[in-house]
């Protein structure tokens, strides 16, 4: 067990956990941030992405406790004031269906974005390919990223 | 089939109305026997009281409504659209209108259950009465004030007119609403009238759930609750012998481990503890059956198909005959493999049983049937149970069974403390209730170019295909017609899997039927309307897929899609199902990279009747085609010696993004009552997949998964 602290959507948190804990299981359990979501916990289906310093990547598979100097940013911390671009493009187009991969989805699409402003299709379809949706909402999806991509241009 | 114009009931014991306290009219109606198809209203009126309803409208005094929907929402959309059939018969505006998830009263229950795509047929009628009687007991409240006769005035988007223009708002009289009689008669609307049915709406939870709110059963928690990761036997047919929790109650974080049955839970204050936990248990497993594997499955799978005492499930004419008389006989034996349901939710329940209460909460499509399990399994009385449902993360059929609700309270019951129990998406692969591995022989006979003869033999683990599903097409469209079928008894569970048996009929049939179009020399389209020209609608009450319905379906989707006239480099694959009570057709394009079919476009038609929600509605073909489509090319999941050869998505493939075609969905427009979406859009993709390949490559494939008939391996995903 160790206590560290750490940024999550700006904000300062001390956690008091083992150190081989998935930052996943620290943003649910610990921090009540459950819109970051449980799915394989080996990294393959993207229902828990975040982004640590802007950048997309899988919470189950990376212990929290490396992570004290990083800007983590979860679905909940997204949205300021109001919706973001993306969260936005999800809504118009009425993406989910069970919902339960949409925050996943939400997190690769918008730090792909920042990325890649203006993505082609094929681009689109590659950089969401490591996201499983089960209820197969894939066509909303691919249409909702560029979607946002032209709501942010 | 009935005409929707001009409708009148009188049901009027469905529905108890109550002026609240904080202002503000509450109608109760009981959603679940208004919304059986047999039911008849209880007798004794004065008998019934609010406990007796489980739906409820509530209309505020400013005019604002809340609906509490009581149907399990997995992702179906019923959520939204059944309180859209409210609102348009209550003829309020849509953005006036708030949904909540209905608080579960077991007592109550008799049907709540999502499942067999019927939530929204069996709610047709019921949800558009309940309503109306709302909107005709305001509009009386209004004209009582006014002192004129009801039948002067009108109601439109929460407002009440008078002959004179004289207006009041629903909130106005809601007061006056709650004191009157509920009214015997009211007339439903034309659909050429409404405003909210047949207009977008989107889910919602829709804010819910782009901004991560908890809203699953998995983000629910509760004071003091323990997180239990339960290690099973990790092969079907297998039982505890010793076990060693030393190691487990050495990680920090657990609080106690205890065995229950042929299971072990490990309790502790956070998921990952519970899951190291169970890692570190040291167990001894021992035999306590057959440890099965899929080459043995396969083998007692052809025996069945080889023998001659099946049980038959329909036979018209006279097959043997009509084999024996053919120029041609066609002969094909089709093959799928379990599935798994792979919710993206894992299985998980919270239990707090006390010994005042039992309270659970969670993801399940059968809440009442459950709830009696429980109260049987720790000896509880059903009135004692208090079940909340929670927005559920993908069902596919998997939660219609309990058994991670019965663990968490049994483990709740021994431990004394409240629990929630989490399965690790190991644990839901491999301790799952499958579709069943199924293999299907079908012979026809052909005589002076059509089809004389036609059988059928189903042979699959542990049940077969159920209800009017021998009926299905070509029942009745083939004059000598025989469907039989045995099934193997096996330790490996199974269970309902998105449009159960069709799922895979729908591929063999449809195949089989693009072979005898080639062997007739006739297009594959063409066959099933000569097919579907045969039928009379109505003739057999076991037949209910409706000829004229189908071939509408057919002609919609052959139009929109294209067929006979490809882009170039794209081949086609048609097929068209009807189950669910629902009509479907697909084309399939698809191209080839590298000799490999990639599936660029399907074409859906779609007769449902009334489209409640298009937008939801679509999302529901789009999802079950690709969905189709996925598993038919890579669900593949076998046994070894009991235990699945997966249990994660590194190596077990799920359809992805690139993988995926554009679905371009069409409805059928009638005016017919509307008919349920989750699961008709499936049977038919995997079926309008092969005859594309097959028309792309003549390759016949005969066996789920394609991806392994393509001689592609199953390739290790890491991404």
């Amino acid at each position: 067990m160790s206590s560290f602290n750490l940024k999550v959507n700006g904000n300062r948190v001390s956690v008091t956990v083992d150190d081989d804990t998935p930052l996943l299981w620290v943003l649910r359990d610990e921090l009540n941030l459950v819109g970051t979501k449980y799915g394989c916990g080996i990294g393959q289906c993207g229902a828990c992405t975040v982004h640590v310093d802007g950048v997309a990547i899988r919470s189950c598979s990376v212990p929290a406790s490396g992570l004290t100097d990083s800007e983590i940013t979860t679905i909940e911390g997204l949205a300021t004031d109001k919706l973001t671009p993306v969260q936005e493009a999800w809504k118009e187009l009425d993406v989910p269906q069970c919902g339960y991969c949409q925050a996943g989805q939400i997190m690769t699409a918008t730090s792909f974005l920042k990325q890649n402003p203006s993505p082609e299709k094929e681009e689109i379809r590659n950089a969401m390919h490591g996201n499983i949706c089960r209820c197969a909402s894939y066509n909303r999806i691919e249409k909702a990223v560029a979607l946002a991509a032209k709501k942010m241009s | 089939m009935k005409d929707q114009n001009k409708v009148t009931f009188s049901r009027r014991s469905f529905i108890r109305t109550s002026a609240l306290a904080s202002g503000g009219l509450l109608i109760g109606f009981n959603f679940l026997t208004a919304c059986k198809e047999t039911a008849k209203p209880p007798v004794d009126i004065s008998k019934l009281n609010f406990n007796d309803f489980n739906a409820f409208i509530k209309i505020a005094d400013n005019g604002y409504v809340t609906i509490y929907s009581p149907n399990p929402e997995i992702g179906q959309g019923v959520k939204t659209s059944m309180p859209m059939i409210i609102a348009e018969e209550l003829d309020v505006p849509w953005e006036h209108v708030t949904v909540k998830q209905g608080d579960l009263d077991t007592k109550n229950f008799q049907r709540q259950v999502a499942g067999g795509s019927q939530s929204i047929r069996f709610g047709w009628d019921a949800l558009r009465q309940t309503g109306a009687i709302a909107k005709q007991m305001l509009v009386n409240a209004a004209a009582a004030k006014w002192g004129v006769d009801a039948s002067t005035c009108k109601a439109s988007d929460g407002v009440i007119t008078n002959a004179n223009g004289d207006t009041l708002g629903y909130g106005d009289v809601v007061n006056e609403a709650a004191t009157l009689e509920v009214p015997e008669n009211v007339s439903l609307k034309s659909p050429k009238d409404y405003k909210i049915i047949g207009k977008d709406a989107i889910n919602v939870d829709m804010d819910a759930i782009i901004t991560g709110q908890p809203l699953f059963g998995l983000d629910y928690t509760n004071e003091g609750m323990k997180y239990v990761s339960v290690a099973r036997p990790p092969a079907f047919g297998q039982k505890i012998k010793a076990f060693d929790a030393t190691k487990a109650k050495a990680v920090n974080g657990v609080s106690e481990v205890i065995k229950f049955g042929d299971k072990i839970a490990v309790l502790a204050s956070n998921t990952w503890a519970s899951m190291k936990g169970k890692k570190a248990l040291d167990i001894e497993w021992a035999n306590d059956g057959t440890l099965e594997s899929t080459s043995d499955h396969d083998e007692e799978l052809n025996k069945i198909l080889d023998s001659k005492n099946l049980d038959v499930r329909r036979e018209d004419g006279n097959v043997e005959k009509a084999f024996a008389e053919a120029d041609k006989i066609i002969e094909r034996t089709y093959e799928s493999p379990f599935l798994p349901h792979n919710c993206m939710e894992p299985m998980n329940f919270y239990a707090n049983v006390t010994d005042e209460k039992v309270h659970l909460v969670g993801p399940i499509q059968t809440p009442a049937g459950t709830a009696r399990r429980v109260a049987n399994l720790i000896d509880r009385n059903e009135e004692d149970i208090h079940l909340e449902m929670t927005r559920m993360g993908g069902g596919f059929g998997r939660r219609l069974y309990g058994d991670f609700v019965l663990e968490a309270a049994e483990i709740s019951h021994l431990t004394k403390q409240p629990v929630k129990v989490i399965f690790s998406r190991e644990d839901d692969m491999a301790a799952g209730i499958y579709r069943p591995a199924i293999k299907y022989r079908i012979r026809a006979s052909l005589k002076d170019g059509s089809v004389t003869g036609y059988h059928l033999k189903e042979a699959a683990i542990n049940s077969n295909m159920y209800g009017l599903i021998p009926n299905f097409f070509p029942a009745g469209a083939i004059a000598n017609y025989k469907v039989e079928s045995g099934n193997y008894k096996s330790n490996i569970t199974t269970g309902a899997w998105r449009a159960p048996y069709t799922n895979f009929l729908a591929f063999a049939e449809q195949s089989f039927f693009d072979e005898l179009a080639i062997e007739l020399n006739t297009d594959a389209v063409q066959l099933r309307l000569d097919l579907l020209a045969n039928v009379e609608d109505g003739k057999d009450p076991n037949i209910q897929y409706s000829a004229k319905r189908m071939i509408d379906t057919i002609k919609l989707a052959a139009e929109k899609g294209n067929w006979g006239k490809p882009n170039s480099n794209t081949y086609q694959g048609f097929a068209a199902y009807y189950s669910h009570n629902t009509h479907v057709a697909e084309v399939v394009d698809i191209s080839l990279d590298n000799g490999q079919p990639k599936v660029e476009k399907v074409t859906v038609a779609v007769d449902c009747g009334i489209v409640v929600n298009p937008t939801g509605a679509k999302n529901q073909i789009e999802g079950g085609v690709i969905d189709g489509i996925g598993h038919a090319m890579y669900g593949d999941f076998s046994f070894e010696k009991g235990k699945p050869d997966d249990t994660n998505f590194n190596t077990y493939r799920l359809i992805r993004m690139k993988e995926t075609p554009i679905v371009d969905t069409y409805f059928v427009d009638n005016e017919l009552s509307p008919t349920g979406l989750g699961e008709p859009g499936l049977p038919p993709a995997g079926g309008a997949l092969a005859n594309a390949i097959r028309n792309a490559t003549d390759k016949v494939l005969t066996k789920q998964p394609f991806i392994k008939e393509l001689n592609k391996r199953k390739t290790d995903l890491t991404v």
